[in-house]
């Protein structure tokens, strides 16, 4: 059989629901943007159902930690290919076993679920770092990203924290949605028919006059702070992949 | 004449980059109301030099004017150098406006030294009261200390900022006396000594009071040149790890000198020794994370690190009678002096075999290295087949590999 939900994390939820209910167990579990047609396997098209999903998570907190049940969420994000059977295997492994299950890493899917939420970690870790706001004409400091993951939303608690006295956007050009702080609360936006410049940037025409002048500063001090005798870009590389290289004023 | 800002951006950052420390962690400074930002516990690298060091705080020199004359320093009053200075409202503007673009984590301020110490400390200061409390900046900032500084001063310096370090600079005093004629070890020594005892009452307040005032919450650092003058690494890892076992130092910082004077006080070197002091970090980590003791690392017989072999390797093949271990039963001290075996394989380990048995095959998932890890570990009585447990065939057999990987890259 093959679960079919509507690409959200409560559908997801509400397949694992039914699967129990059913007592059929899953060939695959997808989204209905990502289904490859396939002649021979029975389909469900899973109704989305916020009971059962919070049914689901209620079990699931009986049984992992909080860090492990956000494990379970986080893994969701990383919109890989293949991660609700991996996550099905972890959800019913902790489900049956007497003892939290969290760190049997000689468990394929524990495993696998730990590694998928370090990536998570560490992209969030580096949205931390190379986010790179600039200042908009009406005071609002905007950001323009494209994670490797779908991690904005993680984003919120740490720029809230940081920057609550001003008004910033940092938005994901690549999956068309953001977040939005008013110096009052983090709200998720859309902007309908937003123009960016060159790859994804802010558009150089609503910026403020002195922005200019501090990137020019920044690039100014990015280069005096190297040290020309032990140039090692091998290791610059490894650290500053060239897909953030975008973010960044001082390697444009 | 004068500068721009952005003149003196490039000659106060020129000369502020030999200062390896960038760290903007170990603090834990909160946001407050009106604020702008606050300190991150495990530190944010926002940029990487091109020489691969993370940029993580603002780092300048709020003048390069220097009435001292040390040999290793691009400052040296006899230096030929453009000199500028800033003003106060520079350097806040600077770091305000980058740090609210989430360029930096905060500011790391140093200074050449003009008049003495004290009234060059207090120019430091002043920049970290206005940033503190005028424009109610929470961010990450890193003072430096200035030798023979004054204990009031420092108590001031304490209360603005995350991080205060005082540089050794020279491992030992007679070295020190031949480069730097004006500098000696007490006036390093004295402050670092005052800011062991300040910050270790701070930490006893803090335990107790919710509400302590904060002194440098980040603690205080320090760093030494290397190869600009003859000690060896006994010397250095030495002094190192009576610096973090008596003066309780969050960090030592390892410079490799960089050959920027024609002094003749100093060793020619063609270029810096960078492998060295990456041995030196290698060392310094086993001191901190690894629960290595020095002695291990370095002794009467190994007084330099090998240049070839991380120090790890080297205590392994050293001590071959300890191996191999046993990674369903080994006690944690032992695991963690497996060759390519990190601290976080490590935690891994030790929850994973509480389920079942672990394998080779566990091992590589979890992230060993087993290259280096196969001469080393068993799993349960079970040795792993054919390799060697001779330590010259080890060390051929990784050189082997190592000279196969070079040549894969060209």
């Amino acid at each position: 059989m093959i679960y079919i939900h509507d690409n959200t994390f409560d559908g997801f939820l509400t397949s694992i629901f039914e699967i129990y209910d059913l007592k059929i167990l899953p060939d695959d579990i997808c989204g209905e943007k990502n289904l490859q047609p396939s002649l021979f396997a029975d389909k469900r098209k899973v109704t989305t159902d916020a009971d059962k999903s919070r049914r689901v998570l209620a079990g699931l907190k009986k049984k992992l930690s909080a860090h492990g049940v956000n494990s379970i969420y986080k893994c969701w994000l990383s919109e890989q290919k293949g991660i609700e059977m991996v996550l099905f295997r972890y959800i019913s492994y902790a489900l049956k076993s007497q003892r939290n299950i969290e760190s049997d890493f000689s468990n394929n899917d524990v495993l696998e679920v730990s590694q998928v939420v370090k990536k998570i970690n560490r992209e969030i870790h580096r949205m931390h770092a190379f986010v790179r706001f600039q200042k908009t004409s009406d005071e609002v400091y905007a950001a323009t990203i494209v994670p490797d993951f779908d991690v904005v939303t993680l984003l919120a608690p740490h720029f809230k924290e940081r920057y609550r006295n001003q008004h910033w956007l940092i938005y994901d050009t690549k999956r068309q949605y953001g977040i939005y702080y008013d110096q009052q609360e983090v709200i998720e936006v859309k902007l309908e028919d937003a123009q960016w410049e060159g790859r994804n940037k802010v558009r150089r025409s609503v910026l403020a006059e002195e922005e200019k002048e501090f990137e020019l500063l920044w690039k100014s001090y990015f280069k005096a702070t190297s040290i020309v005798e032990r140039t090692n870009l091998k290791l610059h590389l490894k650290h500053v992949p060239r897909r953030y290289w975008r973010y960044l004023p001082e390697k444009a | 004449m004068k500068l721009s800002t952005n003149e003196k951006l490039q000659i106060l950052a020129d000369a502020a980059k030999y200062d390896v420390s960038c760290a903007s962690s170990g603090s834990n400074r909160k946001n407050t109301a009106n604020g702008l930002g606050n300190t991150s516990k495990m530190g944010i690298c926002h940029s990487y030099t091109e020489d691969g060091r993370c940029i993580s705080l603002l780092k300048l020199l709020l003048t390069n004017y220097c009435i001292y004359d040390c040999a290793y320093c691009v400052s040296r009053k006899s230096n030929d150098v453009p000199r500028a200075a800033f003003t106060v409202k520079e350097v806040v503007d600077l770091t305000i406006n980058f740090y609210k673009r989430n360029y930096i984590e905060g500011l790391f301020l140093s200074s050449g030294i003009f008049k003495n110490a004290d009234y060059t400390n207090e120019r430091l200061i002043r920049i970290a009261k206005s940033l503190r409390t005028e424009h109610h900046f929470n961010g990450y900032i890193h003072l430096k200390i200035i030798p023979g500084c004054s204990e009031e001063v420092m108590e001031e310096a304490g209360l603005y900022a995350d991080r205060l370090s005082v540089n050794l600079e020279i491992p030992t005093e007679r070295s020190l006396k031949k480069i730097a004629p004006e500098k000696n070890h007490t006036s390093v020594y004295t402050p670092m000594n005052y800011l062991t005892g300040r910050i270790s009452l701070y930490n006893d307040e803090k335990r107790r009071f919710k509400n302590a005032p904060k002194f440098a919450p980040g603690g205080q650092s320090t760093q030494l040149v290397v190869g600009a003058s003859p000690e060896s690494d006994f010397d250095i890892l030495h002094l190192a790890n009576n610096l973090y076992s008596d003066q309780k130092l969050r960090r030592v910082y390892y410079s490799g000198y960089i050959p920027i004077s024609d002094d003749n006080r100093l060793p020619a070197l063609k270029a810096p020794p960078l492998i060295r002091e990456n041995r030196l970090y290698q060392a310094d980590w086993l001191l901190r994370y690894y629960g290595f003791t020095v002695d291990e690392i370095v002794n009467e017989q190994h007084q330099q690190l090998d240049l070839t072999m991380d120090p790890k390797m080297m205590f392994a093949l050293r001590n071959m009678h300890l191996f191999p271990v046993n990674v369903n039963t080994a006690e944690r001290e032992m695991l963690l002096r497996i060759p390519g075996v990190g601290v976080k394989s490590v935690n891994m380990i030790i929850k994973a075999r509480k389920f079942r048995r672990l394998g080779y095959e566990h091992l590589k998932k979890i992230g060993v290295a087993m290259n280096r890890a196969q001469y080393f570990i068993e799993v349960s009585g079970r040795p792993l087949g054919m390799v060697s447990s001779d330590p010259d065939k080890i060390k051929m057999a990784l050189a082997a590999r190592e000279k196969r990987n070079q040549l894969t890259l060209f």
